[in-house]
């Protein structure tokens, strides 16, 4: 184990994994020379060269679009979208194309593309570099969806989708960029896709969350401890496919539900969490499931506004809170 | 080699003649996009390319895969949409992909062949293969944004492509006029230094002498080059389009510049070998009606297939 910071675990997953596979290239907007806009990608232009390390132009579309035929034709590409507001500008390269070809050519080709991109409650950058849109990919059959709230998650779930055969979006979390943690040493330390984490065993509730959102959610589940009451935090890791497995056996094991996220509620992940324990698990529901999100507005700009506006330890609290309190409402 | 062009024109000529057909027929369903009038074009430019080169195409891309030597019965059978075709009969006409033969795939977002293309001769370049990528698109692709991209990309980065633009006057029953302001799709290249020829898209050999300087300047390593087919589709945008947009002597006037008969017409002396390679088109076209028709039909049971390369992924 080493302690590292979660951007430096993510330089670490690049470092390896261009070191292990030679069809591993990278670009995006200065992930070159300049190293990236945050660090990530330090180093790896001189280690590796302009070849496989490459600036792009802010051109979201086209350099999408240019991973996801360089993947077809035998590339394992690394893209970056500096923020996850700007996907919507590669979307239709990402969801018409990379997540569709598959299925399309009757799986005589597939699309190993990974594309990185960073969002979470980034306090003060405004409603157009803060937004929570991992719904928008997670709804696509034929992509994959992966965010990690740890650095050792961080690294190993980047790793795995660069491994990964099928088009896997990979979201880093800002508000964790400087946050350090144990970080296991072996080069294939890999997080397998599609398997949720439970970060802290509890009996009393499930509180479900991913990415950013685990600080929260454990500082919460610490605080309730405290008052003697044992929460379950789940960190789903993967958002698709979503480990519905886990989500069900902790309810059943807990009886109680509550989904915090950064995204605004309607069609949501948190909603989906929902309607698997809702459609699947019913049965095991002590109590209806609480969905903690911010209001349903864009992000404000001035940092004590988006401090309120995103869900804290306090309001997950509270909807723990309001779950044990509830009388047993399904028998 | 112009025997050769000329076979290709006839097959795309009688396989797309045979859609048209069995769409009025009520045999076949849905979409389709018909590029007759245009053969030239796709006859041309796939000549000057080898057999791994990287194509990507459009909604309108039949004669470009057959041009690249895509099977004929394999495509016909995904126009039935039966499980023999190119996609499984799931995809239909404007999806056809094949790894064997470089081919991308035809597109049926307008434009977004283009970058994935890019992706081709990317892959080339990282690779140090000789091949090239060629992208076909409308003039009505390069009112797209993705486009511009890609072309500045590719001129950025010296890229091994070719940029061929078929423009048919219209986008949809949009006339050229009313959706570009340049009189040649040509001077979009000049901001990206990038070499940039229009030719009569018509004149098979005119298309294929362009294309081949391009492939050669795109093989060298001096990256990319745009070539516009000015020419000219005979029928509506898709089979059933009632085009209004237009009248009759302006497709009349453009039958006459019959890429076929302009090839002919270089070719004095052999109307009796040419009638003959047209037959035979048309025998390999039949035989792969034939064929599609007795293939199973495609299966709900493969509603699922194929989403991801990996496991099953259950959702
Ligand atoms: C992004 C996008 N917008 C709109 C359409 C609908 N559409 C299909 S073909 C077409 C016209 C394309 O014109 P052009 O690129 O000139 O190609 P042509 O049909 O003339 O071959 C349009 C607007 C689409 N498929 N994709």
């Amino acid at each position: 184990m080493t302690r590292r910071k979660y951007w430096q675990a993510i330089n670490d997953a690049l470092r390896e994994e261009l070191a292990r596979d030679e069809r591993v290239v990278l670009f995006g907007e200065d992930v070159g020379a300049p190293g990236g806009p945050f660090g990530a990608t330090k180093g790896l232009f001189d280690e590796f060269g302009p070849v496989r390390v490459r600036d792009t132009p802010i051109s979201e579309a086209a350099f999408t679009g240019m991973a996801v035929g360089s993947a077809m034709a035998g590339l394992r590409p690394v893209v970056e979208i500096m923020f996850l507001d700007f996907l919507p500008l590669a979307l239709d390269q990402l969801a018409n194309q990379a997540a569709k070809t598959c299925y399309l050519s009757m799986g005589h080709y597939s699309v190993p593309l990974t594309l990185r991109t960073m969002c979470g409650a980034h306090l003060g950058a405004g409603p157009q570099h803060s937004q929570n849109l991992e719904a928008w990919p997670a709804s696509v059959p034929g992509l994959k969806v992966v965010w990690g709230g740890t650095p050792a998650d961080a690294k190993g779930l980047l790793k795995s989708a660069v491994r990964d055969p099928d088009p896997v979006v990979v979201i880093e979390s800002a508000g964790l960029w400087s946050a350090r943690g144990d970080v296991p040493d072996d080069p294939d330390h890999v997080v397998p896709l599609g398997e949720a984490a439970i970060r802290t065993p509890g009996t009393d509730v499930t509180l479900a969350c991913w990415g950013g959102m685990v600080p929260r959610a454990d500082a919460a589940a610490a605080a309730l401890a405290e008052d003697g009451i044992s929460v379950e935090v789940l960190d789903l890791r993967t958002l698709l496919p979503m480990d519905s497995a886990r989500i069900l056996a902790s309810v059943a094991a807990t009886g109680r539900l509550v989904v915090a996220q950064d995204a605004t509620g309607p069609g949501s992940v948190g909603s989906d969490v929902i309607r698997i324990v809702a459609t699947q698990g019913f049965g095991s529901l002590r109590t209806a499931p609480e969905l903690v999100t911010p209001p349903f507005a864009p992000v404000p700009f001035p940092p004590s506004l988006a401090q309120a506006y995103f869900p804290q330890e306090s309001e997950i609290v509270a909807a723990v809170r309001r779950v044990m309190s509830k009388e047993t409402v399904v028998a | 080699m112009k025997l050769r062009l000329y076979r290709t024109m006839s097959l795309i000529r009688q396989f797309e003649t045979a859609a048209s057909r069995l769409m009025a027929s009520g045999e076949l369903a849905g979409f389709l996009h018909l590029s007759i009038g245009q053969e030239a074009v796709a006859a041309g430019v796939c000549d000057a390319l080898d057999r791994d080169d990287y194509l990507t195409t459009t909604h309108r891309g039949h004669g470009h895969c057959l041009a690249k030597g895509a099977n004929v019965r394999q495509m016909m059978a995904e126009l039935f949409a039966r499980a023999g075709g190119y996609c499984g009969g799931r995809s239909g006409s404007m999806h056809v992909a094949d790894p064997a033969l470089g081919i991308l795939g035809a597109n049926a977002i307008v434009g977004a062949g283009v970058p994935i293309a890019l992706g081709g001769a990317f892959s080339a370049q990282v690779l140090g293969d000789a091949r090239i990528a060629v992208t076909f698109f409308g003039e009505g692709a390069v009112a797209e944004g993705v486009v511009h991209e890609s072309f500045n990309i590719a001129a950025l980065s010296k890229l091994p492509i070719v940029f061929v633009c078929e423009n048919n006057g219209y986008a949809e029953m949009t006339p050229v006029e009313t959706h570009l302001r340049a009189a040649s799709v040509t001077e979009y290249a000049r901001p990206h230094r990038m070499p940039a020829e229009s030719v009569d898209g018509n004149d098979v050999l005119a298309v294929r002498d362009a294309a081949r300087r391009a492939v050669e300047r795109a093989r060298a390593g001096e990256g990319p080059t745009l070539l516009e087919c000015r020419t000219y589709r005979w029928h509506g945008h898709f089979e059933g389009d009632a085009q209004g947009y237009r009248n009759a002597e302006e497709v009349d006037q453009w039958r006459t510049r019959d890429p076929l008969l302009v090839l002919r017409a270089h070719l004095d002396g052999t109307g009796d070998q040419l009638d003959a390679i047209d037959r035979a088109c048309a025998d390999e076209v039949a035989d792969a009606i034939a064929w599609a028709r007795v293939q199973p039909d495609a299966s709900p049971d493969s509603l699922t297939a194929h989403v991801y390369r990996s496991k099953e992924v259950v959702a």
